[in-house]
């Protein structure tokens, strides 16, 4: 074993490190003063562990875009999350958690509905549920809760749609998403939760293979189950990642970009008043990059030495990549990355990762956004806080960042 | 310009076909694939955008 000196150093900052009381959209100013420093920096994890802090914009791209770092979540020194993190994800398999030449081999077997031309041909049924949601809420009472009303059922109708799973059973699948995603879930949770949904998708690639459809699962059970190419199991773990991943983060950019839209009125007040698709794809960017709502950082670990910027990552150390400070790096933003502007040109962003593990859904979370935020706040021009900022629970514990709820009256 | 992708390396982001639907496409299972090598000149910007944001590195260009 080799121990650096700075391995033994007992006053490493703590990560994750708490968010300014009264400004929800920003990173904690802890990440913001280490990304001021020249050099890399450690800090120390929940379980006592320090690996290496990678909060710089060309820093992040490099070692997510090189080879040498891995995502297999087995290796001794990778970075888990917490301990409901960890044992859930050591307990299935999937692509996310594999390094190329596997990791490609399996991703491409769902990549093909995520290809721009079928997603972009999902665009009018994704416009037809936004808009019957809105017919309901404008119907219903008010003030409602914008999360369970309108940001969790587009993603969840549209993933199911995708994969072929039976919208009624809604229920069962974002009660077990909501555990494995909660960042404090009890390790026998996460592994419940998890367990509990690939069994329920397991018996639906069961009844996919003697009855095909025109869905993604059935594609997986015929192409790749029946073929033996994949136990069902491992088709299962799969749709669980994209069930999960699909809802949940989408979801959470719909009611926390709601937010900071209604807190910033000149910024609504210009998407509200255009038509123009690149305005609207323009703003859709430059939320993704200033909410970067997967704030827990992308973990990887180093299978070599990794000499970066003079400094040596040894082989075998753990490593987070913070994307939620990286897409404030004033060197590679222009202007005041700190400031939410849906002019600025924010393609460049890593709010969906960067390297091979890229988010593979991010055309698909693309169109639901675009589609969500050139209609809502048009169809209902006063949308307003129903309750004070103030008020609002925020998903502090969560893998991924955003409101719990989103009270809205107009 | 020239353009040439690397297809083994593409992990089907989409996001060259995104920015620069006169270039690039993407086959069945959604690997990239070049609809021209030497793109016209107003499109230079949006294929240099394109190889600065493919996450795979697989998109590279050259002067001609
Ligand atoms: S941007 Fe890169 S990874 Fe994405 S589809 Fe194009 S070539 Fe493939």
């Amino acid at each position: 074993m080799t121990e650096t000196t700075t391995d033994t150093a007992v006053d490493l900052p703590q990560h994750p490190s708490p968010r300014a009381t009264g400004c929800p959209f920003d990173p904690p100013p802890a990440l913001h003063a280490l990304q001021s420093t020249p050099s890399l920096s450690r800090v120390r994890i929940w379980d006592g562990s320090s690996p290496w802090l990678v909060t710089r914009y060309d820093q992040l791209r490099a070692l997510l875009g090189d080879p040498r770092v891995s995502a297999d979540v087995n290796g001794p020194g990778y970075p888990h999350r917490s301990a409901g993190q960890k044992a859930g994800s050591q307990s299935r398999r999937t692509f996310l958690n594999m390094d190329d030449p596997e990791h490609a081999r399996i991703r491409r077997m769902v990549t093909a509905p995520f290809a721009i031309k079928k997603v972009e041909a999902l665009r009018p049924s994704i416009q037809k549920i936004v808009d019957d949601l809105i017919d309901e809420m404008l119907a219903g009472p008010k003030p409602v809760d914008l999360v369970q009303a309108f940001a969790l059922p587009i993603p969840s109708l549209v993933i199911c749609a995708l994969l072929g799973v039976p919208y009624e059973d809604h229920d069962l699948f974002q009660r077990h998403t909501k555990v494995i995603v909660k960042r404090d879930s009890a390790p026998e949770e996460t592994v419940a939760a998890t367990t509990a949904l690939a069994d329920y998708l397991e018996e639906l690639l069961a009844t996919k293979q003697s009855r095909p459809e025109d869905d993604l699962l059935s594609e997986l059970a015929i192409k790749r189950v029946a073929t033996g190419e994949m136990t069902r199991r491992e088709a299962a773990h799969m749709g669980v990642l994209l069930l999960a991943a699909g809802h949940e983060t989408t979801a959470n950019m719909i009611a926390l970009g709601t937010l900071a839209l209604l807190e910033h009125p000149d910024q609504l007040a210009t998407l509200r008043g255009t038509e123009d698709p690149k305005t609207v794809s323009a703003a859709v960017e430059e939320l993704l990059r200033y909410l970067n709502i997967t704030h827990s950082g992308r973990r990887r670990l180093a299978l070599e030495d990794i000499e970066i910027d003079g400094q040596v990552i040894r082989a075998g150390e753990g490593i987070i990549l913070a994307g939620e400070i990286a897409n404030r790096d004033p060197e590679a933003f222009a202007g005041n990355p700190d400031e939410l502007d849906i002019t600025r040109d924010s393609r460049r962003h890593v709010a969906f990762g960067f390297g091979v593990h890229q988010c593979l859904g991010q055309p698909l979370a693309r169109v639901e956004l675009q589609v969500v935020y050139s209609t809502l706040y048009r169809r209902i021009p006063t949308l307003a806080l129903a309750t004070g900022i103030d008020q609002l629970e925020f998903k502090h514990d969560g893998l991924v960042y955003g409101v719990y709820e989103l009270p809205v009256t107009w | 310009m020239r353009v040439t992708v690397d297809q083994p390396k593409c992990v089907a982001s989409g996001q060259c076909v995104m920015l620069a639907p006169e270039v690039f496409d993407q086959d069945d299972d959604g690997i990239v694939e070049l609809l021209t090598d030497t793109p016209d000149t107003a499109h230079h910007e949006d294929v240099k955008e394109s190889a600065a944001v493919c996450p795979a590195a697989a998109i590279h260009l050259a002067e001609k």
